[in-house]
């Protein structure tokens, strides 16, 4: 499900699409499968419906949810593989390079980062 | 679509300036918070839009049309306020029914819900009430009432914390089913942050902000580093307010920022809707300096 803990440091508005999208890739909620409406998100974390319905609309325009008429938003066939490609695209910026650079503050060489690195894959 | 115009308000209560040439224009459909600091003007200025106490000067307009002694634009307007307008001695279903004979129309099946959700026994006298079901008896009316422009006045005084929750819920609930205007006027500014569209901030009788939310916060600014780095970097900008951790200093900017360079040790972010308030809000009382809570 979604978790939804809202900072302040983004517009709601992506972050309700990035929640949607993490429940999906998770498999929250699953391919096929009709995800909460505007008013229920609305209701449930107190966002104005407008805000929740721009960052749904988001969600759409990249195809990974649709609206079936009557019925309500429903996960696309594909969708958790979209988001999984856009995630690894996005990995390196955004957490490979504050890797690299949250070790230069700690003076960890590249070694001993690559070590890091390997014990993280055998635990 | 109805609009609701406030123009050239201006109140004086003795020689006080409660209201200084006040202006604003209220669309159907969104979500205004009303926020000031205790005194700023919110109460007067709801008082005033529906034809409660006069304003000294200028006008409120529904659709072009001014309200006073207009019942067919005041019974537009709701005002759920801490000022009761119902006697002790009457009951809560005589004074909803007074509503609905006002109104013209009353949505009972809304009403039913709320009363049993919230608890409320509806056989009391009005007077009888706690000052959290006085509230919650007083919305319930707002939010049943065929109304298009709902002012809420400290919506949720004396309610605890599983009634708010409620509250804001049915709020919601009742938005979308029934899209409408509502003015809410809180000190709880964390509560409603996200719900309302547009923030108005009332300060000392004047209005100091009113924008839709999403663009206000975008304008917020936190920058965090080095003292030296971090004064340099924002001189020039419109710095409302700074804490200090040691060497370490925050500026917080409300404004855009140019393409000014940022140094590396220099972390930019977004701060909230309430610490940008108490900034805004405490200008006037020569310290720029807060604690975070």
């Amino acid at each position: 499900m979604m978790k939804f803990e809202f900072n302040s440091s983004e517009p709601i508005y992506r972050q309700v699409a990035e929640q949607i999208e993490d429940a999906v890739a998770s498999g929250g909620f699953e391919e096929g499968q009709q995800i909460p409406s505007t008013t229920e998100i609305s209701k449930e974390f107190h966002i104005n419906p407008a805000t929740v319905l721009k960052g749904m609309n988001i969600v759409v325009a990249k195809n990974l949810i649709e609206k079936r008429r009557g019925l309500g938003m429903f996960v696309q066939q594909g969708a958790r593989q979209r988001i999984l490609e856009e995630k690894r695209n996005s990995f390196f910026e955004e957490f490979v390079v504050n890797l690299v650079r949250e070790a230069r503050n700690l003076d960890i060489s590249e070694d001993e980062l690559l070590e890091l690195v390997k014990r993280g894959y055998k635990r | 679509m109805s609009v609701l115009e406030v123009s050239h308000i201006t109140k004086t209560f003795g020689s006080k300036h409660v209201l200084s040439d006040v202006n604003l224009t209220f669309e159907e459909g969104k979500i205004y918070g009303l926020l000031g600091r205790n005194g700023a003007g919110k109460s007067t200025l709801l008082s005033i839009m529906t034809n409660r106490i006069f304003a000294g000067e200028g006008e409120v307009k529904i659709d072009s049309e001014n309200v006073d002694d207009n019942d067919a634009k005041l019974g537009l307007m709701y005002l759920m306020s801490e000022v009761n307008l119902y006697a002790d001695g009457w009951k809560l279903k005589q004074i909803i029914k007074d509503s609905e004979s006002f109104y013209g129309s009353f949505n009972h099946e809304l009403a039913d819900r709320l009363i049993t959700e919230f608890g409320l026994d509806i056989n009391q006298k009005f007077g009888k009430l706690s000052t959290g079901y006085n509230s919650i008896f007083k919305l319930i009316l707002a939010l049943c009432l065929p109304v298009k422009f709902v002012l809420l006045d400290e919506p949720v005084l004396g309610l605890d914390a599983n009634h708010r929750e409620l509250f804001y819920s049915e709020l919601i609930q009742s938005y979308s089913d029934n899209p409408r205007t509502f003015i809410i006027s809180t000190h709880l500014i964390e509560e409603v942050a996200n719900i309302i569209s547009d923030v108005i901030v009332l300060d000392q009788g004047r209005v100091i902000l009113n924008q839709p939310v999403e663009d206000v916060l975008a304008k917020t600014h936190s920058v965090v580093g080095p003292e030296k780095d971090v004064d340099q970097y924002t001189q020039g900008l419109n710095v409302i307010g700074h804490d200090n951790m040691g060497s370490i200093r925050a500026n917080y900017v409300y404004g855009d920022l140019d393409d000014r360079i940022l140094p590396d040790t220099v972390q930019l972010s977004n701060f909230d809707l309430q610490k940008l308030f108490i900034y805004l809000t405490n200008q006037y009382e020569g310290s720029a300096h807060h604690e975070d809570k």
